[in-house]
């Protein structure tokens, strides 16, 4: 069974113009422990469809379930990371990435919750920095530390919004590599959205791509290497003709 | 480095005493156009007792004054910075109120409540300084980005649980800077009324008796005293700045 079922989700947006119609019919399923990766044009509706899926949003018509049940408010084992870090500048690191836990586990032992920070502060290579303050971190730290707090109450699925569309591409990819490590340690099923194709193929089993507003799903690439994931795999012939056609894809989607 | 930074303030304030007194000398103002620094000695030794209860006057006035300043600016700034119809409704009320100036009012409070001097000191100090708080609140509410919110929000915490652990420590620079503000506008509050109150109390008091006697030094006596007190107040802000709000300020070099 699927860990996330949209089911024939519509939702449109409130404007002085009338309502804006932002998805239509959308379906899509992520298997359990799987990441898949939802591209396409700006503005489809892409972010509407994070909120949906964490319940902040309630769909106009349709279904999300997450392992069965039915999201209608927001619920603890969901975990998201934006493009925006979002750290809280007057809490160290480490106190940022126990943030989630006061809320979804007020009771744990501090020491308890501060053994968790710091297990995933070294798994993305932040260990020495767990005293410092955001500020004083670089862009692509601040990310990893978000990352960390995105999944330090261990949802069982973590949303991801553009999360590395700010940073430099030498720093993407170490980012790449952080959260194909992260996701073996810690199993999680995720949903990324973003705009970088190669992104989508390193990271995603498999690659949604979304029709023109108001979006639906347009097209499914499963996406299998038969090796461990590193970059060298995206220089590949087989890389290269998925590129290709999500390309084209993506071109279908913005004429529509 | 730390005693550089209390060197620099007191030679500045030397050296402006300095030019002051020059000035006055070289003029040769007598000291009812302008008092000198070395008539102020005089003035402060001669009511000294006078300038102690004067000033616990002013000084309590004005910090009960801010202290309801703080208390109303951030309740109404919670409200119009939570709520986009209470912003759309109170926003041009209190920018009404606010253009009106003191001046004016203080007349009208004291006939309003006459003899109730405390009050009327309190009223008008506060008066005059609610609104950068509330202001300032209501800006740092309403702009925090969403996907801080959406943070705690996705987690299921509930809106106090929200305001207390992010809107509220993220707004406090802001608030700190308002309330920097705020200050000086309640000391020109109590000041006032003080002035304008007949048989009034405090330092404004003091300065109208200076003024009634032609007593000059005595009357810069009280402005000097004034802005004592404020700058006591000002860095007693500073201090509770740094304490809270410590994070924002960025290193320079």
């Amino acid at each position: 069974m699927s860990l996330i079922k949209i089911r024939n989700v519509s939702h449109a947006f409130e404007s002085d113009d009338g309502p804006i119609k932002v998805l239509k019919n959308l379906d899509l399923s992520v298997e359990r422990d799987s990441l898949t990766a939802v591209v396409g044009p700006s503005g489809c509706g892409k972010s509407t469809l994070t909120r949906l899926i964490s319940g902040l949003l309630k769909p106009d018509r349709g279904e999300i379930f997450l392992e069965g049940e039915k999201v209608v408010s927001p619920r603890s084992n969901v975990g998201m990371a934006f493009q925006n870090p979002v750290l809280l500048e007057w809490r160290t690191i480490l106190d940022n990435i126990m943030l989630p836990l006061e809320i979804v586990a007020p009771k744990m032992p501090k020491k308890e919750k501060v053994g968790r920070a710091e297990r995933l502060l070294s798994l993305v290579g932040l260990a020495d920095f767990a005293g410092r303050r955001p500020s004083e971190l670089s862009g692509g730290m601040r990310q990893r530390a978000s990352l960390c707090r995105a999944i330090v109450h261990k949802p069982k699925v973590l949303i991801m919004d553009e999360p590395f569309g700010a940073l430099d591409a030498f720093t993407r990819e170490d980012l790449w590599q952080v959260l194909l490590d992260v996701k073996a340690e810690e199993p999680f099923t995720g949903l990324l959205i973003t705009h970088d194709l190669r992104e989508s193929i390193f990271l995603a089993d498999q690659v949604a791509v979304l029709s023109g507003r108001p979006a639906m799903t347009q097209y499914l690439m499963d996406v299998e290497f038969s090796e461990k994931r590193n970059i060298e795999l995206l220089f590949t012939a087989k890389s290269t003709a998925m590129l290709k056609e999500l390309r084209k894809q993506i071109r279908i989607a913005q004429a529509s | 480095m730390r005693l550089k930074r209390v060197f620099i303030p007191i030679v500045a304030t030397l050296l402006f005493l300095i030019f002051w007194e020059l000035v006055v000398w070289l003029n040769d103002w007598p000291n009812y156009k302008m008092a000198s620094p070395s008539d102020l000695g005089p003035a402060f030794l001669k009511y000294w007792e006078l300038f102690f209860i004067m000033g616990w006057q002013t000084l309590w006035r004005t910090v009960i004054g801010l202290l309801i300043s703080i208390l109303f600016g951030v309740l109404i700034g919670m409200v119009m910075g939570m709520s986009k119809t209470m912003r759309e409704a109170l926003y041009p009320l209190l920018v009404g109120f606010n253009a009106i100036p003191k001046a004016t009012v203080v007349p009208i409070v004291a006939l309003m409540f006459v003899g109730a001097h405390d009050f009327n000191t309190i009223l008008i100090a506060f008066m005059i300084s609610f609104f950068p708080i509330a202001v300032s609140i209501s800006i740092g509410l309403s702009t925090l980005e969403a996907e801080y919110r959406d943070i705690l929000r996705s987690l299921g915490a509930s809106d106090m649980t929200i305001f207390w652990k992010i809107a509220l420590p993220k707004t406090l620079p802001e608030f700190f800077g308002a309330l920097k503000v705020s200050v000086s506008l309640a000391f020109i509050g109590t000041n006032l009324m003080e002035i304008v109150s007949p048989h009034g109390r405090g330092l404004g008091a003091l300065f109208d008796s200076g003024k009634t006697n032609s007593d000059y030094p005595l009357m810069f006596a009280v402005l000097i005293t004034l802005a004592v007190l404020g700058i006591v107040l000002y860095y007693i802000v500073v201090l509770l700045e740094q304490t809270f709000a410590g994070w924002a300020e960025k290193e320079t070099y």
